[in-house]
């Protein structure tokens, strides 16, 4: 039996990435297991109820496990869900409609200008939003 | 965040909102506070959410609506304008003999008996207890059935991929949206954004409110004055009515 996390799993650390917090909303086994679970009940309840309670929510999971390099938890293999989703070949299909980066602290940021990033002025409105 | 902190924003929190809810004149508030519902309560049919678009404030030009709304849901133009996702339209219409013309918003009516609903083969498309009709992208096969029997052509297909969406309103390409009445802010007492836009382009031509509660402001005017629901032979008994036309 391993010892740690990182002897079970090997050399991907992507599960180890916490930007926040120092304790998950479970038991880091019960989420390992269920987590899947967790957010499938939650999406239920958000979606045909209105249930928006933050525990449990993929918004909550995501403001804690981002990782600050890419601001996502999927864009990359260092990335928290890829860490094991790439090692265990599951394809995660949560980010293909949802954001996996938190929300922007200014809610009112507009969209990027792709238009007018090329030009002096719109580089330097791009360089101000980051 | 510490406690302490903690207790001090919803201490300002607390009194925020009870400033907003005072009284600026007897039956006036700027704030109506009667829809609060705790996160963790279900949505309930005491409550049915609707709009009340008044064609005659509504300006003719003005886009505010439509561009709050794609803003705010995470959409814009894909560079192909035929199949753009589009959630809310202006439409003008004209009085031949009197060359009369009225502006106004489509979108999702928010039918009681809603025909997307009645036709989805998943039951992706169902109507909230509350009144507010949604796709469930979880179930949505993308098969396109409820955008042939909407009356209103108030749906749309996602053609492309998805980026930059708000956290708050997942979308992506292959299912069927519409307008959602910003069901994420109304959770949350907020006002749908075409409704916030339109208030804050002077307009004030969208009032949101509870048609079950005989004391909201969109029920006494329904029932003070004439609104017209479209396509009233369909008997589908909308969330969304019109004045003025």
């Amino acid at each position: 039996m391993p010892a740690t996390a990182a002897e079970e799993h090997g050399a991907h650390g992507g599960h180890k990435l916490i930007a926040k917090g120092d304790k998950c909303v479970r038991d880091t086994d019960e989420m390992r297991r269920n987590h899947m679970k967790i957010l499938k009940h939650q999406r239920d309840e958000t979606m045909y109820k209105g249930i928006r309670t933050t525990q449990d929510s993929l918004k909550n999971c995501i403001g804690c496990h981002v990782n600050p390099k890419t601001n996502s938890v999927a864009s990359s293999k260092e990335d928290f869900c890829m860490g094991c989703h790439t090692y265990a070949a599951v394809k995660v299909d949560c980010f293909e409609c949802h954001s996996s980066k938190p929300k922007a602290v200014s809610s009112v940021a507009p969209p990027p200008l792709a238009g007018v990033a090329n030009t002096p002025v719109g580089k330097s409105i791009v360089e101000g939003r980051k | 965040m510490s406690n302490m902190d903690k207790n001090r924003r919803q201490f300002i929190g607390v009194g925020v909102a009870a400033a907003a809810g005072l009284a600026i004149a007897p039956g006036v508030t700027l704030l109506d506070l009667a829809h609060a519902r705790p996160a963790d309560q279900a949505a309930d049919s005491a409550k049915r959410w609707g709009m009340l678009v008044d064609t005659n404030k509504c300006a003719t030009g003005c886009n505010d609506c439509v561009s709050a709304c794609g803003k705010e849901n995470g959409f814009g133009s894909t560079g192909h304008p035929e199949t753009d996702p589009q959630w809310i339209r202006k439409i003008e219409l004209k009085e031949i003999k009197s060359g009369k013309t009225h502006s106004l918003p489509m979108m999702c009516q928010h039918c009681a008996k809603p025909p997307c609903v009645d036709v989805c083969p998943t039951g992706a498309s169902f109507k909230r207890a509350d009144g507010i009709v949604l796709v469930d992208r979880h179930i949505c096969i993308g098969c396109r059935y409820c955008m042939m029997a909407c009356p209103y052509k108030a749906r749309s297909f996602v053609h492309e991929e998805t980026h930059d969406q708000n956290p708050d309103v997942p979308r992506g390409k292959g299912c069927v949206e519409g307008c959602t009445m910003c069901v994420h802010r109304i959770d949350r007492d907020q006002l749908p954004a075409c409704v916030e836009a339109c208030k804050a382009a002077g307009h004030e031509a969208i009032l949101f409110g509870d048609l079950n509660d005989a004391n909201s402001e969109i029920s006494k005017r329904v029932a003070t004055y004439a609104s017209t629901q479209v396509r009233a032979d369909l008997n589908l008994n909308t969330g969304v009515r019109y004045q003025g036309i």
